[in-house]
């Protein structure tokens, strides 16, 4: 992400570009050759040596040390000035918080499980929220949704996990459009912020989860903390990368006009590039809700519950009961964020059906009428808890489990070859073409490579990544998630094109996938992993699987993004000069998405890392099945810290890899500069 | 017009009415259906108890049973708290929580939070006695009778091979959670076998789950008592007895897991506060086949609470020992 959005030095570059570019290229080719050679001849002769394989119950001494992170916090909790003076205020304030909406939508703290407003209060003030910020649309869709988490039996637990997420994606937007906007203009905190986000974005949670719940305590708190940690990167880089994205002549246009900074961030630059920043919101949106199920594990209220419990008995039907309300909600979410963002449009102003005054004059009386109901919901008790009579629930979980039992018996031997197929022929050679050849071999191809398609600089960074993962001892480890990581990308990337150009060619191809790839964002992943392991067995393919449901969607959404930017007069232009659709997508859309493809493949990337961890929990092995080990068990934490370290570190090997590769062919001599 | 700060504006009138109306509400509802006391059980002097619940349904079963007696017996004021093993024991430190119900093991923990920090007491065992070992499914028993011998496993080792297992035979790990020796053991043993870790409980069970319905071959990491076990009886592998002493090593160990004797862990507050629930807890004790019966019906689609009443009230005297 961070080398395509940087501002590259394009000057060395510039001069005679034509020549210089044609050899440079051949040169390439031919070190990535060498590079290849290399790394066979390496494998061939030297197989099986040099690969620094830890036995998944051995300790390095770096992990012993590390080990005593977890006591050190236990013991420094009292009487330690940053805990006194910053971190416990900071939890009594995110759980003051959390502990208000939580109260307000789910549960007052007297003890009843009934909420301060009430069922139909919640679903009355929800609704009207929806309405005063969106559209009637929107607020309708808000009340059908919320009414049929009652019908489904829950109420409450979707009412908590709405409160977390209320209070966990105002925070994110607290802290991170202002970031974002300030690494969209400066150059100098870009490169600051890029690093710690790749951090935040590729640590795995359950790295953190443990030592979170001992320095903010079990509960809510931490449960926010470790959400906005996770959910706030998406829209930082979405509001860089929106800012940054505005054409050169629009901002010297404003500047010719003799603007300031604040007034050109005011009035161009935050307008311009709010369809990217609404963007950022939305996937921080969805990633807060992915995480606050996750957050379940140390004792977040809500969803996450009732799926965790369920994956604990393999009760199909209730995950997928629970995670179908995950899945709405989301879908909720999305859609209010975007009206909103509509009704903000000067354009959309205008051509509003209601005066701004006649407006006002319908929100007021729509409110008298919410406070009315919620009157009734505090008074009433029908109102107050959901009817349980009303329960589809246990029809949904039954249904859900005749069905995944019905395909885990008939598509079992189908599923069985293919993964037989998938693992024999293209996953096993190409495992152990990593994790067999000697580490040092492997470390110089690859540096090889980097310095073949980046230069130096990128030959620099790729060696220390694998030099810090190497010292940490898990190369071995981490040369088998690399495997799976690779292959789930590429699948990951290949789905991204057919379906993003798909939905960026056609507003109605768009309109149906929509749903689908919110809910493959959003669906968490313990709900479907037990089917899928009733498919796919205790294997890597399963986690490769997983993680391709969890990563397609960003990389589709953000392909059809690009896409659909497109001056629809330069395509006009190709049709009409007799291009067939194929030549337009090839010549024309494509080359013209490049940016946002490489963005799309970067992100893609992250994603499939986020899932490295729950596809441990499947058969997954490497690097992710030491996280999960570390999370469980406090004598491999230090091993676990090491690995997510590790996780770390690869994923800015391969970040920094694959955007040096979308941005060096073609690369245009007029990179920006701001 | 930027769009957050057009958002603002709008919203902003708009939310601090709901806001001032909600005060409003909240200030004036003395009426309000959620303020009315719970009434039933007259609160007594044992408070509040932080029980900590681990997922697994024989927990489940212990903890239901423990926090039915609790509430109702004893007037207390049970919170359970979903929580893995590790985080469990970390409440302990931080005093948010006071008792885990079932303990298998976890030397470690206990060194760190009994003997070092001494936040915690070890409340004695649950009378439930746990088994690991390696197990195959029952279909296996059944073709193949000498496969229960440890000894025999290499004959069988094809039958075990896997994508996953690189040209071994596959013995199958699940929970990390759970201490295994099986590598030490497969390396001094000399079997020609690779341990492959599915991650978790859950991919574990339905391996065992597919491999039965498909009568296809799976060696496995398991533990008695578990649910599972009531849907399909897994047959145990046996390997060389253990001996007091003989997993001394962990690099060395080349014998059977031991006896687990499960117990009760509870924090040093609740211990030191007299509370009754510190009390009950100290006495809980019940068999393999009470926690069985109970988590089967958890297991059933029971509640909770509901299974855990129907067998306090067939075990009116079991009960009345513990709360004397």
């Amino acid at each position: 992400m961070a080398t395509l959005l940087r501002d590259r030095p394009a000057a060395a570059t510039r001069p005679d570009r034509g020549s210089l570019g044609a050899r440079r290229v051949s040169r390439r080719t031919w070190l990535l050759l060498a590079a290849a050679v290399l790394w066979l001849l390496g494998f061939l002769l030297l197989r099986g040596t040099g690969t620094l394989a830890l036995p998944a119950s051995e300790l390095t001494d770096l992990h012993r040390s590390l080990n005593r992170f977890n006591g050190w916090i236990a013991e420094n909790r009292d009487g330690n000035p940053v805990f006194m003076y910053i971190l416990t205020p900071l939890r009594s304030a995110v759980g003051l918080v959390a502990g208000f909406f939580m109260a307000l939508f789910a549960a007052s703290p007297t003890g009843e499980v009934i909420p301060v407003l009430g069922w139909l209060g919640t679903v009355a003030v929800l609704t009207w929220i929806a309405f005063a910020v969106g559209n009637v649309r929107v607020a309708l869709l808000t009340a059908v949704v919320f009414t049929f988490f009652g019908i489904q039996g829950l109420f409450v637990d979707a009412a908590y996990t709405f409160a977390l997420v209320l209070t966990a994606v105002l925070l994110t937007l607290i802290v991170g459009i202002p970031l974002g906007v300030l690494a969209g203009t400066s150059n100098r905190v870009q490169k600051v912020l890029t690093p710690v986000l790749d951090f935040m974005q590729t640590m795995p949670t359950f790295v953190y989860l443990a030592p979170l719940a001992l320095i903010f305590l079990i509960g809510p708190a931490s449960a926010v903390i470790a959400t906005v940690i996770y959910a706030a990167p998406p829209v930082i880089r979405l509001s860089s990368h929106g800012i940054r994205s505005i054409p050169e002549n629009t901002k010297e246009a404003s500047d010719s006009l003799g603007t300031t900074g604040w007034q050109r961030l005011h009035t161009v630059q935050l307008p311009m590039a709010r369809r990217t920043i609404v963007m950022g919101i939305n996937q921080s949106t969805m990633a807060a809700l992915s995480m606050v199920t996750i957050a379940a594990l140390i004792a977040a209220p809500g969803l996450g519950q009732v799926v965790v419990v369920a994956l604990q008995s393999l009760d199909v039907g209730t995950a997928v009961n629970a995670g179908l309300a995950i899945v709405l909600m989301a879908i909720v979410l999305d859609r209010v964020t975007t009206a909103a963002s509509q009704r903000a449009e000067p354009s959309a102003r205008r051509a509003r059906r209601l005066s701004g005054r006649a407006r006002y004059i319908v929100l007021a009386g729509t409110l008298l009428l919410t406070l009315g109901i919620v009157q009734v919901s505090r008074t009433v008790l029908w109102a107050a808890v959901f009817p349980a009579r009303l329960n589809v629930g246990a029809a949904i979980s039954d249904g859900v489990t005749a069905a995944s039992g019905w395909l885990q018996t008939n598509l079992y031997f189908l599923t069985h070859s293919f993964r037989e197929s998938v693992t024999v022929g293209i996953l096993n050679p190409f495992q152990s073409l990593l994790t067999e050849t000697p580490f040092y071999l492997l470390v110089v191809v690859i540096a090889i490579a980097a310095y073949a398609i980046g230069g130096w600089k990128l030959a620099a960074v790729t060696t220390f990544c694998l030099a810090v993962i190497v010292s940490l001892g898990l190369w071995s480890d981490a040369m088998v998630t690399l495997a799976s990581t690779l292959l789930a990308t590429v699948i990951v990337m290949l789905l991204g094109v057919v379906f993003g150009v798909a939905m960026g060619r056609s507003r109605r191809i768009d309109a149906a996938m929509r749903p689908m790839l919110d809910a493959g964002q959003t669906m968490p992943a313990f709900v479907y992993l037990v089917p899928f392991l009733g498919l796919f067995g205790a294997t890597r393919i399963t986690a490769i699987v997983a993680a391709i449901i969890y990563a397609a969607p960003v990389a589709i959404k953000i392909t059809a993004d690009g896409i659909a930017a497109i001056s629809p007069t330069v395509v006009e232009a190709a049709v009409s000069s007799g291009s067939t659709p194929w030549q337009v997508i090839s010549k024309v859309q494509l080359p013209m998405a490049r940016k946002t493809l490489a963005l799309a493949a970067n992100q893609g990337l992250m994603y499939v890392l986020a899932m490295v961890v729950i596809g441990a929990l499947v058969g997954a092995g490497g690097l992710g099945y030491d996280v999960v080990a570390g999370f469980v068990q406090s004598s491999v934490f230090g091993k676990g810290l090491a690995a997510g370290l590790a996780i770390v570190f690869l994923g800015i090997l391969l970040d920094r890899i694959t955007q040096a590769a979308a941005s060096t062919p073609g690369r245009k001599p007029g990179a920006r500069r701001t | 017009m930027s769009r957050t700060a057009g958002l603002l504006k709008r919203s902003f009138p708009a939310a601090a009415a709901t806001v001032g109306a909600l005060m409003l509400l909240t200030g004036c509802g003395a009426a309000a259906v959620n303020q009315a006391a719970p009434g039933a059980v007259a609160k007594t002097d044992c408070g509040t108890v932080n029980v900590a619940l681990n997922a697994w349904v024989g927990y489940t079963a212990d903890a239901a049973v423990y926090n039915y007696v609790a509430t109702n017996k004893l007037g207390c004021t049970v919170v359970e708290k979903n929580l893995n093993e590790q985080i469990s024991w970390q409440g302990f430190a931080s005093g948010q929580v006071d008792v885990i119900i079932e303990n298998w093991g976890h030397d470690d923990l206990a060194k760190q939070y009994i003997t070092d920090q001494k936040v915690a007491v070890d409340a004695g065992p649950t009378g439930n006695v746990g088994h690991i070992g390696w197990y195959v499914p029952p279909w296996m028993a059944a073709k193949y009778p000498d496969i229960t011998d440890g000894k025999n496993l290499n004959k069988y080792a094809d039958l075990f091979k896997t994508s996953e297992s690189g040209g071994k035979g596959q013995v199958l790990d699940g929970d990390p959670a759970f201490v295994t020796n099986d590598e030490a053991l497969v390396k001094n043993l000399d079997l020609n076998y690779r341990v492959v870790f599915s991650g978790s409980e859950a991919a574990l069970i339905q391996s065992f789950r597919t491999a039965e319905a498909n009568k296809t071959p799976l060696l496995g990491y398991f533990y008695d008592p578990q649910w599972f076990l009531s849907e399909v009886p897994l047959v145990k592998v046996e390997l060389p007895a253990w001996t007091p002493g003989c997993d001394a090593d962990p690099e060395k160990v080349a014998c059977d897991y031991p006896q687990y004797k499960l117990n009760k862990i509870i924090s040093k507050k609740l211990a030191d506060s007299g509370s009754p629930a510190a009390k009950l807890a100290t006495a809980f004790t019940w068999t393999n086949e009470d926690q069985n019966s109970v988590a089967k019906d958890i297991q059933g689609g029971m509640k909770p609470d509901a299974a855990a009443k129907k067998w306090v009230d067939a075990h009116g005297s079991v009960v009345d020992g513990w709360l004397k």
